[in-house]
């Protein structure tokens, strides 16, 4: 199926289990699940995915069975086709094609030759219910034009559609009023709720509704938690209804039982309700479901129910209300903090998953292995809290060591910050706390890694810490006489003119540190914690950094925040290349050298792959997705792949995943998903250079910043400035060689140039310069956008000669202090 | 579908010695009892049969004491000069000592002129034991010989010369009756066979020794002399196991505890250390009040004695478990119903489903789990558990916080409950690790109380004194802040090496100055 000479983007996991009601086959063995382009099948018993049902190119919005083939299931999709499937195999049966995006599908069993369906024809934001006559016919694809128009003006979601009595009705809600059409009458009624007519902010708008399978009753949710049951609604003036409550927030489904004899409902309480006899009194709960119940559907035999989650979790319940089976998808619907992780030992992708915790998740079989409890306190769900998050994770030494940071904020000042590590147990096959530190920093936690070398005796952690130092944290053996036991301690503390330290890495064989404070890059000895170079590229802070691999383990990478990507050579301790790219995401492939980049543009993001030996990608794929994408990471394959191109070599022994973030405003709510990058469309050539990447579409963006600009001092033109700044600072002589000068290229000199009467008192001017160096680093920064600007043109230096001579005066000096050391 | 997650109390390490199992062990003990004896202690022997009475050799004199009497019940004091080394035999019913001038006197515990006296040796005889067929006498003197005694004809048996200097210190094995073992100031310890006539095994020791132990086994030997106590691994032909040297003066005396798990060892510096014999790490110390020379413990550990330099002996008796138990019990569920079924004995074919096992929850947990925040606050207010645990209230205010919900549970108290509130604020605020809940909870109840204020004299007194607590701290925040200003300008004007950094302090201040009005 798969082309050999071509990579694409694959979406492999992490679909929505939830999106829809799920529903039971007829003798309640299976359960189906709609989830993303796919069907999927799963046993109610064994909670594994027994069939996926291929075949739709869009969304699947709704699916139900086939009233009258109970071994038959109708789904239909976005991309306007209705399918019918034999699940038991797993084939596709039928395709009706109808034409236009399906928003929910419903079936009735007296009506056998037709389905309903929500669409939206003209506006896109009016949806109707119609009648789709499925024309019968022997071929596979079948074109069924046939629509007949029940409803207008409803609600878009099919939990505001339910069919009652044996399809004698229909009833639809939406905002304050509930609809009901009759269908031999063809007529419809309407009831609103009293009270909701001149309140502005009444908050007792419609949120779902259930039919009552043998008797004329309707039983409708509502915002403020109450449950309203209809009955006698075939009088426009006589008809009644009466109230339940016992939820405190927003219903949010509504189900009865086959018999009717029990209604069920849940809201974000996670508690499962169910009201025997409609009755207010006589009521039953299952609570400690784990997140808010979406969807509530009820097997056809009548002994089952299950609850869809907000966790991306279907519940499979027994009829005496004991939950029976889970079904766990990947969990995301919070920002994922931790970025993506491989746990070395079980090849998971671990990330953050429910509140508090975390959670390992199997990419082969695209389910959830477990969760490891991280913060371990009672969740409270409520509006406005703030709650713990947890923000780092890091695996070290082969997957022994787990670190994690979590931290809550609730004013600027009232940080609580916890730093837990966990060891892997290999008698319960799972990781056990073992030292939980407090305020391991006065402030946030940017970075977190592990010394992974292989030799290295002992376990060291780094952490670094907005606060502008970063820690150094060892094992040490704690044991006594008692019982044996190893804890963890800090080692040594570092930090770098109180700079915010923001990232931190370990080179591969463990033996250097690289610690990034905004804009300056140090290196540490992880033996004797002593700095032994720091890097400046003036380029922005650093947002990526990491070591090379292998036979580039020579260099050091790093991404800046204004679009720069520098590498750096540890042996001469010098720039090795520089390539404008704005890197969003940077990661390194554990098996061989390569390295993946993702950069962000106003268009989409493009993946490139490169040595840090050479500044030529080995490969670049453009529009990997329109969306932003927020983490990757390599996974290594379990059986090497053998391409032979060139290009796609990287690919052999490492598979690519990413995680993109979804529009929560998109009409419809598609959970981010992963992404595998593998075998792709056109060949792109290999010529292309980095560093003239993307130049033409910055150039529009400089020129607004430029403009911005204007009002500065145009010191950019001064050499002598420009060459003090573009200096790295470890090269530079003493401050008070430099001061006469730049202070004297700073005064808006005329032709006259005799500013060589500043006294040279050494101590007050380094002084004066220690003083400065704040504002000047503000300073710096903005003079090297505008440099930036003009990177690749010639900027026309404005050489007096007084000034020439002081710069060729400051070189000399300048090689004479080098030569000295 | 998780269960209720108990509120995580935070733990504070706690300062200053551990608490491990040996110091709880070792520090239940009585108050000493001290008796005069005429000259420093020299020897302190317990008779290894009940009713465990001890020997105390001190000066001329041997005094055997009762398990709990402060007086001696007999004394044997026939001696012209020094007497030394009082020792029972195993059977405890004979005791023999060595002597300044060189004779070795055999006692019945019953009579009270000796039995045998051996001569043969010319200097002061330092160290005596039975041998384990109990019907001989070891015993080294200063002229340098150790020599064995046959008791039934008060024969000398045999003579070892291979010492170059005063043997002080001997003991047999307990195993087998040829073997025994002597320690001498030149440096060595020896052990010789009855039946070869030499010394069989020799090991250096290093220093003067002054006192030697064999394990219960005969498989350890350990020797003491200088600061160092050494053990020795028989079994391997006398190698060197261990050296411990965690005394400040020369060490005396050695004695292993009834279960042989420990060692303990008394010292000129008044300490006397307990070691592990499976780690040789020191477990725990005792301190005394002058130099030890002697130490025995009695069987199960019950009694220590100790002699010391100046005449005093300490004894320590093991507190009695037995008080406890009289405390009045709650009536339980009878017996039955906890076996019911327990030993029901499972068939071929059964298929045994544990019951989970059931949490138990705090009592406060148990009001936060049904949301009864008030009153869980309530709980942890209560004196009891302020006092004994301040931060379980600390951990339940800031998990009330963290719910949202401090101040709802803090506000309607009337005035006893709000001053039980402000009570445990002016206790704790101050304390750097409570500080942060604490200020938050203060001001939610400054906020909520604002407009009640003045009705109570009790609660405005408790406002004004919390007021003055927190200028107060202020005024002392701020002179930390401006003696750190003074040591900031101090080292910025020392000339810092390249490439280090240096850790600063910062003070963890209270940021918030709180106008109290009242």
């Amino acid at each position: 199926m798969v082309d050999e000479e071509t990579i694409r983007v694959v979406r492999c996991g992490g679909s929505e289990l939830n999106f829809r009601r799920a529903v039971f086959s007829a003798d309640s063995k299976y359960i189906f699940c709609v989830s993303g382009d796919f069907v999927k099948v799963y046993s109610t018993v064994t909670e594994e995915c027994v069939h996926i049902l291929h075949g739709h190119r869009n969304l699947v919005t709704g699916i139900q069975l086939n009233p009258n083939n109970h071994l038959q299931l109708y789904s239909c999709s976005l991309d306007g086709t209705i399918k019918l499937w034999d699940y038991i195999d797993g084939i596709l049966i039928k395709t009706f094609i109808v034409g236009c995006k399906l928003h929910a599908l419903f079936t009735v069993a007296q009506a056998e030759d037709s389905v309903f369906a929500i669409v939206n024809k003209e506006k896109p934001d009016i949806f109707q219910l119609v009648s789709v006559k499925l024309p019968k016919s022997s071929s596979q694809e079948v074109e069924a034009k046939e629509l007949s128009f029940v409803l207008d003006y409803i609600n878009q979601s099919p939990k505001c559609i339910a069919f009652g009595n044996e399809g004698v009705y229909v009833a639809a809600v939406r905002e304050f009023y509930l609809s009901v059409y009759f269908f031999k009458k063809k007529t419809t009624s309407r009831f609103t709720l009293s009270s909701s007519r001149n309140k502005k902010h009444a908050k007792n708008n419609f949120t779902c509704v259930a039919c009552h399978p043998t008797e004329d009753c309707i039983a409708s949710g509502h915002m403020d938690g109450k449950i309203r049951l209809w009955r006698n609604f075939y009088d426009d003036k006589k008809y009644t209804y009466t109230c339940l409550h016992w939820h405190h927030d927003m219903v949010m489904d509504l189900a009865f039982s086959v018999t009717g004899t029990s209604l069920l409902s849940g809201g974000c309480e996670s508690v499962l309700v169910e009201w025997r006899d409609a009755t207010e009194k006589n009521k039953e709960f299952l609570p400690r479901l784990g997140a808010t119940i979406e969807h509530i559907s009820v097997s056809p035999a009548g002994d089952l129910f299950c609850t869809s989650h907000s966790d991306n979790k279907i519940i499979i319940i027994h009829r005496n209300l004991e939950a029976s089976a889970v079904i766990q998808g990947l969990v995301k619907d919070r920002s994922i903090f931790t970025g993506l992780m491989i746990d070395p030992r079980t090849k998971a992708l671990v990330l953050n998953g429910k509140p508090g915790h975390l959670q390992f998740y199997s990419l082969q079989s695209d389910k959830q292995l477990y969760n490891l409890d991280i913060i371990q306190q009672e969740y409270i769900n409520d509006y406005g809290l703030i709650q713990i998050e947890l923000t780092k994770a890091a695996f070290g030494c082969f997957g022994n060591w787990l670190a994690t940071v979590e931290q809550r904020q609730e004013k600027e000042t009232e940080l609580e910050l916890q730093m837990k590590l966990w060891m892997y147990n290999k008698k319960t096959q799972g990781f056990i706390l073992n030292t939980k530190i407090n305020m391991p920093h006065e402030d946030c936690i940017t970075a977190l890694c592990f010394c992974n070398a292989e030799k290295s005796e002992q376990p060291t952690l780094v952490t670094a810490s907005k606060d502008g130092y970063f820690k150094v944290w060892i094992l040490t053996d704690d044991s006594d006489i008692y019982k044996k036991a190893v804890g963890w301690t800090c080692d040594f503390v570092g930090s770098y003119h109180k700079y915010q330290a923001t990232n931190c890495c370990f080179s591969e064989d463990g033996s250097l540190l690289a610690v990034s404070f905004e804009e300056i890059v140090t290196i540490w000895d992880s033996v004797t914690w002593e700095l032994k170079c720091t890097f400046c590229q003036r380029a922005g802070k650093i947002r990526h950094l990491c070591f090379g691999r292998l036979t580039c383990s020579k260099y050091l990478l790093g991404a800046t925040e204004n679009g720069i990507l520098c590498c750096w050579n540890l042996l001469s301790c010098a720039l090795e290349w520089n390539a404008k790219l704005n890197v969003r995401v940077m990661e390194p492939d554990p098996n061989s050298e390569n390295i993946a980049a993702i950069s962000q543009s106003s268009v989409g993001s493009d993946l490139f792959v490169f040595k840090p030996s050479e500044p030529r990608p080995l490969y670049i794929q453009k529009g990997i997705s329109r969306e932003e994408v927020q983490w990757g990471v390599f996974v290594p394959r379990d059986v090497p792949e053998s391409f032979t191109s060139e290009a796609y070599q990287w690919l052999n022994r490492s598979q690519f995943y990413f995680l993109t973030k979804s529009q929560v405003t998109a009409p419809l709510k598609k959970g981010s998903h992963f992404l595998l990058a593998e075998e792709s469309l056109p060949t792109t050539p290999f010529y292309f250079i980095l560093g003239k990447h993307r130049q033409h579409q910055d150039e529009k963006l400089n020129e607004t910043l430029e403009n911005e600009l204007v009002q500065l001092p145009l010191t950019e033109n001064i050499p002598a400035v420009s060459e003090l700044l573009h200096t790295p600072a470890h090269v530079l002589p003493s401050a008070a060689f430099l001061c006469s000068m730049f202070v004297n290229s700073l005064l808006l000199s005329k032709e006259t140039k005799s500013a060589k009467e500043i006294p040279e008192d050494v101590d007050m001017e380094e002084e004066k310069e220690s003083e400065d160096s704040d504002e000047e680093n503000d300073f710096i920064e903005k003079v090297q956008d505008t440099n930036n600007t003009g990177l690749g043109e010639d900027i026309i230096h404005q050489l007096s000669k007084s000034e020439e001579k002081e710069l060729r005066k400051f070189r000399k000096i300048d090689y004479s202090w080098i030569a000295a050391l | 579908m998780a269960g209720y997650k108990p509120v995580a109390i935070q733990t504070y390490p706690i300062l200053g010695e551990k608490i491990t199992q040996d110091t709880l062990y070792w520090n239940n003990y009585k108050t000493p009892v001290q008796i005069k004896e005429f000259g420093a202690v020299s020897k302190v022997d317990f008779s290894p049969q009940p009713p465990y009475n001890y020997a105390v050799t001190a000066s001329s004199r041997i005094h055997i004491y009762g398990r709990y009497s402060q007086e001696p019940i007999k004394t044997f004091s026939r001696f012209k000069y020094t007497a030394y080394c009082a020792t029972f035999r195993q059977d405890g019913r004979l005791l023999v000592a060595g002597s300044e001038d060189g004779g070795v006197q055999l006692f019945d515990i019953s009579g009270r002129a000796p039995l045998r006296q051996f001569e043969g040796h010319t200097k002061a005889v330092h160290t005596v034991d039975f041998t384990a067929d109990k019907y001989h006498v070891v015993s080294g003197a200063d002229d340098y010989t150790v020599k064995l005694w046959d008791i039934p004809n008060s024969k000398e048996i045999l003579t070892f010369k291979e010492h170059s200097d005063y043997v002080r210190c001997g003991c047999a094995s307990k195993l087998n009756p040829d073997l025994f073992i002597t320690g001498s100031y030149d440096h060595t310890v020896k052990m010789f066979d009855a039946r070869t006539n030499t010394s069989v095994l020799s090991v250096e020791h290093g220093q003067p020794v002054e006192s030697v132990l064999l394990f219960p086994s005969g498989g350890l030997l350990v020797s003491a002399g200088g600061r160092y106590v050494k053990v020795w691994d028989m079994l391997k032909g006398g190698q060197l196991l261990v050296s411990l040297k965690n005394h400040h003066k020369t060490v005396t005396c050695l004695c292993l505890s009834s279960s042989g798990q420990r060692l303990l060892s008394g010292s000129l510096d008044r300490k006397v250390k307990v070691y592990s014999t499976t780690s040789y790490k020191v477990v725990h110390s005792f301190d005394y009040a002058a130099s030890i020379l002697s130490l025995a413990l009695a069987h199960e550990d019950e009694t220590i004695v100790v002699g010391m330099t100046n005449g005093i002996l300490s004894v320590k008796h093991r507190k009695s478990e037995a008080k406890k138990e009289s405390i009045p019990r709650r009536r339980r569920p009878a017996y039955r119903t906890f076996i019911k079924g327990k030993n029901y004995m499972k068939q071929r074919d059964d298929i045994l489903i544990n019951r989970p096992a059931k949490k138990h929850l705090e009592l406060y947990d148990r009001d936060l789990k049904h949301f009864r925040i008030s009153k869980a606050l309530d709980r942890v207010l209560d004196p009891t558990c302020t006092i004994k645990t301040p931060e379980i209230t600390v951990s339940i205010i800031k998990e009330l916080n963290r719910r949202g919900v401090l101040a709802n549970a803090l506000a309607g108290r009337d005035e006893k409950e709000i001053s039980h509130v402000l009570n445990f604020l002016i206790r704790h605020l101050s304390q750097p690790r409570f500080a942060p809940v604490l200020i938050n909870a203060a001001e939610i109840i400054i906020d909520i109380y604002l407009p009640v204020i003045g009705q109570s004299p009790v609660v405005d007194k408790k406002f004004l004194l919390l007021q003055g607590l927190v200028e107060k701290e202020i005024d002392y925040q701020r002179e930390l802040l401006e003696t750190l200003g003074m040591m900031d300008m101090l080292f910025a004007t020392m000339r810092r090496k390249e490439g280090t950094s240096v850790l600063e302090h910062t003070s963890d201040g209270f940021p918030e100055n709180k106008k109290i009005e009242s």
